[in-house]
């Protein structure tokens, strides 16, 4: 720490410092999004141990690897690690990373509260992981269904650490979701109206709806089930009449936009990479735009489709079951649109690409079991079964961890500007694609032969056995085509061959920078005059059927297949002239912000002070739980004890959150230049 | 295929995020509407639960109509007072009108003050303090309300119209309680320096938060306490 108190207060002579602080007090996108990136590759691991452990127990019937409780904690935080620590902060990761790029800007709206976003999710993760060294990790699902979880039936602290952290992590959430809607609607280039984004930036766009409306509604569930454990209210007591299925319905309302959220961002990544690699302007653009936007507002109809089971009734199970339906025509329309990119296209199968095309199959399959269980009678069937394990890991794993990886393949060396081994890449591709398969096919025909979800053993002669042996070995595979894909990153870090400023002859914005980005990102932020700016430059032949203005912002005569379609309005014209902007152009010049007198955010440390701050109030309630038990056991020194821990730590949290709050807000972005 | 060659002077005039966006809206202004949305969202999560709750409690004592307790033969009363929140929710509406001569104030800083009376309306301090005050009456009125109703034997543990109602207000009184603190920070950074054009923004994002808090609670006063 003695380091960060002598640091000079602008470390920026160098294009990349490097060092702790660096790191630790960083406010830039770029920074961000690969610490996001290599944290939850981390968490990504350990939920593939977690994973691994499953069905290393699973293998055989009458496994003993592991008891029945340690099973629940297994997965549970499988579960729980996956969405919130692994999918949704690598898809943070790109989303830090990529949506200032592709939109021409030089950071985010809010640099200092996207470094806060960073520092709540590590310690949201590094909280919940905690629970292992108290053997309480959690045990009620990812879903955390009451009464299960209230505390009769759950009186330790496991449900307190999932709860809290769940808390913890809403917050991360949320912050970036206000963070990156401010950043997508202001910060555009000139001339990038909204048609023309990129549609990864569309999809983190919709994304970010969904982040901003969902997560409000779990953090009530979350604080009704808190107020219960710890304050004795009624939520979700049904002896004081409450409603059963209350936290069911909150929980889904927020988890299936929550699916969503998972997968938007993994379809806006192949819609990056599938253009590319096939050399084609992504087929239908508009309709890829309007399906996302559908699918957003569609995904907040369907939540109780996860309740076919609970008895609401022919009503509601129709309605439910018709709305989750009609979610497969946006889905399927990208599918197809997808395709229609890659038909007649001059198609480069690099890793990326494999990985993409992956997701398109995959996530089909994926899918079509979906739209089954749309239809409440076979729901009924299939329902707690491994037939639904099945389904969400077609759209999970071959879904959304197929398209991040086409992702980090893809950008990989714009991230750090050296090329990831394409001979490894596709070993690992092939890998996964076989160990995936092998593990989440048989899944399909275990659940249809009636095997239920979350049990930690099975007797032998249910006909079984050969189907969970071929998933067990299939998720070994898996694993090991994970793990070469995690060594190809660790070796090219160091040694990958260098990327220029476009490796792949892609079309957007990002390529248009020397890799990796310099802190300022655009030395001059460029005039975006179509959605494929660098193929305008490079091979305008790509993108003759692509509406176009060639005369800056203020006349938008569209062109189509190089006849005039008519006049539009191509931005919000008076706001849209900078000083610094220029036609669009390809920088290769290295100079400092400094140098070019670009005014950058100053480096901070306040904002991770501010997320310790906070994680150590919300943890607070813990010693709570310490004093029931203490109480309970009779013990009245250790109750009081733990009440003053509590006491402690809940006011130390807070005054040093909103000391460093304070500190924050009234510190300038950055420092007088001139 | 650079053609204009790079020096210091590209970047000098190059202005940040506070002079252009693409709507020409302040970055902070946009977020805080992000933020309303979102707690639209929370506010109609617990405002949801309350009213699937009402009348699903097993013992009293109830909002709007006596409970004799059966075991012990006592009698609870009504639990809303209607008259006294009225004047409680008059006084949150005031705030807000308060808020808008604040805002107002602080916007029209540059215009000259001749008469008594512009003074005082152009006075953001007097405005931003009374529009505090009025928040601070509103919370003491519902930490008024909060303790007589434990005495009169609804707590937050009683039955789920306790657990729902206390839990309601409690999320909006936190919020009142946030926005007190904001506005004391205003006044305190104005009092200390005075508030500059810089600032116009921070003012007017607060006066969002303020007027959205306020809204919620009509919502809240309509749905629990004037609807039976």
């Amino acid at each position: 720490m003695a380091t960060i108190a002598t640091a000079p207060a602008h470390v920026g002579v160098e294009m990349h410092p490097t060092g702790l602080r660096s790191w630790l007090a960083t406010v830039d996108h770029k920074r961000i999004g690969v610490l996001y990136l290599f944290t939850a590759l981390f968490f990504f691991l350990v939920g593939g141990v977690e994973a691994i452990i499953i069905r290393a127990q699973l293998q055989g019937p009458n496994g003993t690897l592991v008891d029945a409780h340690t099973y629940n904690q297994l997965f549970t935080m499988h579960g729980t690690t996956m969405i919130f620590l692994a999918i949704m902060p690598l898809s943070a990761a790109f989303f830090n990373f990529l949506i200032p790029l592709q939109i021409g800007a030089r950071d985010v709206a809010f640099p200092r509260l996207n470094a806060f976003s960073y520092w709540v999710f590590l310690f949201g993760g590094i909280f919940m992981n905690i629970s292992w060294l108290f053997a309480a990790a959690p045990d009620g699902g990812w879903f955390g269904y009451t009464p299960l979880t209230t505390r009769t039936y759950s009186p330790g602290m496991s449900i307190d650490f999932w709860v809290l952290s769940l808390q913890i992590l809403g917050v991360s959430s949320l912050a970036a979701g206000f963070n990156f809607l401010t950043t997508i609607i202001n910060m555009r280039a000139p001339g990038m109206n909204l048609m023309r984004m990129p549609m990864f930036t569309w999809a983190a766009f919709i994304t970010q709806f969904l982040i901003v409306l969902a997560f409000p509604v779990i953090t009530i569930a979350l604080v009704f089930l808190l107020f219960d454990r710890f304050f004795g209210t009624n939520f979700y007591q049904t002896s004081a009449g409450a409603d059963p299925l209350l936290w069911q319905h909150l929980f889904w309302i927020f988890g299936h936009p929550e699916v969503y959220i998972l997968i938007l961002p993994a379809f806006g990544l192949v819609s990056e990479v599938i253009p590319t690699y096939a050399r084609k302007p992504l087929f239908g653009y508009p309709v890829m735009v309007f399906s996302i936007i559908l699918i957003a507002f569609l995904g907040f109809g369907v939540w109780a489709h996860h309740m076919f089971a609970v008895g609401m009734g022919p009503v509601a199970d129709t309605v439910f079951g018709v709305t989750t339906m009609l979610i497969a025509i946006p889905t399927g329309v990208k599918i197809f649109n997808w395709i229609a990119t890659m038909h007649g296209g001059s198609l480069r199968f690099t890793t990326a690409m494999l990985f993409a095309v992956a997701l398109v199959a995959l996530f089909t399959i994926g899918g079509i079991s979906g739209v089954m269980h749309a239809s409440p009678p076979a729901d009924l069937q299939q329902t707690d079964t491994y037939f639904i394990v099945a389904h969400f890991h077609y759209v999970l794993f071959g879904g959304s961890m197929m398209g991040i990886f086409a992702g980090i393949y893809h950008y990989f060396p714009k991230i750090t500007g050296r090329l990831l081994s394409e001979p490894l890449g596709k070993l690992s591709f092939w890998t996964m694609f076989v160990g995936m398969n092998l593990t989440f096919f048989p899944m399909h025909m275990s659940g249809l032969l009636g095997m239920p979800r979350r049990i930690y053993r099975y007797a032998a002669d249910q006909g079984w056995d050969g189907f969970n042996l071929a998933s067990s070995i299939g998720s070994y595979i898996l694993a090991a085509g994970v793990l070469i894909s995690m060594w190809n990153i660790i070796r090219s870090l160091r040694s990958g061959a260098r990327a220029g400023n476009d490796p792949w002859g892609a079309p957007t914005l990002e390529w248009a920078i020397p890799s990796p980005p310099p802190e300022y990102n655009f030395a001059r932020i460029p005039t975006v005059t179509s959605r494929y700016p660098l193929w305008d430059m490079k091979a305008p032949a790509l993108t003759a059927e692509v509406p176009h203005t060639r005369q800056g912002d203020k006349a938008m005569h569209v062109d189509v297949a190089g006849k005039p379609a008519g006049v539009t309005h191509a931005s919000p014209a008076p706001h849209s002239r900078q000083p610094a902007e220029s036609p669009m152009h390809i920088e290769t010049e290295s100079y400092t912000a400094r140098q070019l007198g670009i005014p950058m955010p100053d480096m901070t440390i306040k904002p991770l002070w501010v997320a310790l701050g906070m994680t150590i109030m919300l943890a607070s309630p813990l010693f709570l739980t310490k004093k029931f038990a203490a109480e309970q056991a009779g013990n009245a020194a250790a109750a009081s004890s733990a009440m003053t821990m509590f006491w402690v730590l809940c006011l130390g949290g807070a005054v040093l959150m909103i000391a460093q709050l304070y500190n924050w807000l009234l510190t300038p972005l950055e420092s007088d230049h001139h | 295929m650079t053609s204009v060659p790079l020096t210091a002077a590209h970047g000098v005039n190059d202005a940040h995020s506070h002079h252009h966006t693409s709507t020409g809206l302040d970055n902070k202004k946009l977020a805080i509407w992000a933020f309303i949305g979102s707690e639209c969202m929370l506010f109609a999560s617990l405002i949801s639960t309350y009213l699937i709750y009402k009348g699903r409690s097993r013992v009293g004592p109830f909002p709007h109509e006596t409970w004799r307790d059966p075991s012990t033969g006592r009698v609870f009363k009504e639990i809303l007072d209607i008259p006294v929140t009225s004047a409680s929710t008059f006084v949150l509406l005031m705030s807000s009108l308060a808020m808008v001569l604040a805002l107002a104030a602080v916007q029209n800083r540059n215009v000259p003050k001749r008469t008594r009376g512009e003074r005082i309306l152009g006075s953001s301090q007097l405005w931003l303090l009374m529009t505090a005050l009025l928040g601070i009456t509103f919370l003491g009125f519902q930490a008024y309300e909060f303790t007589s109703f434990v005495r009169e034997g609804l707590t937050i543990r009683t039955n789920l119209f306790g657990s729902t109602f206390f839990t309601l207000t409690g999320f909006h009184g936190a919020h009142v309680t946030a926005g007190v603190i904001w506005l004391l920070t205003l006044l305190a950074i104005d009092r200390k320096r005075g508030l500059g054009p810089r600032d116009e923004v921070n003012v007017d994002i607060a006066a969002l938060y303020w007027h959205f808090v306020d809204v919620v609670w009509i919502a809240i006063f309509t749905l629990v306490y004037l609807i039976k």
